[in-house]
């Protein structure tokens, strides 16, 4: 595995930790305040509907010629890894709500012990089904998304796909063991990482599919990487001058992503 | 056919919002800096240099209207 190969594995295996993460946080609420036969069903519909997701567009985008494939995916990625650097930055600096895993798990246990009981298609509780299957999709559409766009670009779809097979696994197998929420994954820092690694790849991708030549060609991801993450630092502690209070922990939405 | 509509135009918002996120602007500035960098690459003068410059300039500016809000 060669420098670029080791840095892709290494965004789509964070990535996709942090969005497993969050996938099992509300599942293990699905399925510890109601039912986890039906939390199981809704992981597995939530599984299949990404499968059919990545045969429709896995094909589709690996078919798009690279130089094309790069100038839009590398657009795409540094807008959608901006986004994520951005909420990164502001979390860090005190401007918004840290992701708090436990905080998340207890509302949404609050809210599925709330909710009524409703038996549809076999399945025993369909509030604990559609829960699972929504946090299942969402999450896992940003690692599909990931996966492909990385994969694709890099040429190297295996090497993507196999990280992000052994973040879920590993993500899955602890969450399983210790059948509550991982609040102790350094979620933030992952976060804040993720989107230096996907703004970084977008600013390579999305140059050389404009046509641009980077200096040392594959060599420039490895002073873009640490470029970015020391320019978003540096952002971090402006901001924090600025700061009124310290960060404090918030849930956030399912579908918030980054 | 409201319902067709409804659900088409929930459809784009979702991807909106997976793509774009919360500010626009930065999805125009990086599909400007594409183009310029396209453009400058037509020339003689490297064009690398302009993603980069766009996202130093971009991300601050994005941050600082955030921490306004």
């Amino acid at each position: 595995m060669n420098g670029t190969s080791g840095a892709l594995f290494a965004a789509v295996f964070l990535a996709c930790a942090v969005e497993a993460v969050e996938a099992v946080t509300i599942v293990l609420a699905a399925g510890t305040a109601r039912d986890w036969k039906s939390a199981g069903y809704g992981v597995g519909a939530g599984l299949v509907t990404l499968a059919v997701i990545t045969a429709a567009l896995g094909p589709a985008v690996t078919a798009i010629p690279l130089g094309a494939l790069r100038l839009v995916v590398g657009g795409v990625l540094l807008i959608f890894g901006l986004q994520w650097l951005r909420k990164a930055v502001l979390r860090a600096s005190g401007h918004k709500g840290l992701h708090d895993e436990d905080a998340i798990f207890a509302r949404e246990l609050a809210a599925a012990k709330a909710a009524e009981s409703t038996s549809r298609f076999s399945v025993p509780d369909w509030y604990s089904f559609t829960l699972s299957f929504k946090g299942v999709v969402l999450e896992g559409l940003e690692v599909v998304f990931i996966v492909l766009t990385f994969g694709a670009n890099a040429h190297d779809v295996p090497i993507a796909a196999l990280a992000a097979l052994v973040a879920v696994v590993l993500v899955v197998l602890l969450g399983l063991a210790i059948r509550a929420p991982l609040a102790k994954v350094p979620e933030n820092t992952m976060k804040f990482v993720v989107g230096v690694m996907l703004t970084s790849f977008g600013i390579f991708w999305g140059a050389e599919g404009a046509d641009a030549h980077w200096p040392g060609s594959d060599a420039a991801l490895l002073v873009i990487v640490p470029c970015v993450a020391v320019y978003a630092l540096a952002l971090v502690a402006v901001m924090r001058r600025g700061a009124t209070k310290p960060a404090a922990s918030s849930p956030e939405l399912v579908s918030e992503g980054a | 056919m409201d319902t067709v509509a409804k659900r088409l135009k929930d459809f784009g918002a979702f991807w909106y919002d997976f793509v774009v996120g919360d500010d626009w602007r930065v999805a125009v500035v990086v599909l400007l800096a594409l183009l310029a960098t396209f453009g400058l690459s037509k020339t003689s003068v490297a064009a690398w240099w302009l993603m980069p410059a766009a996202v130093a300039v971009i991300l601050p500016v994005s941050l600082w209207r955030a921490r306004k809000r």
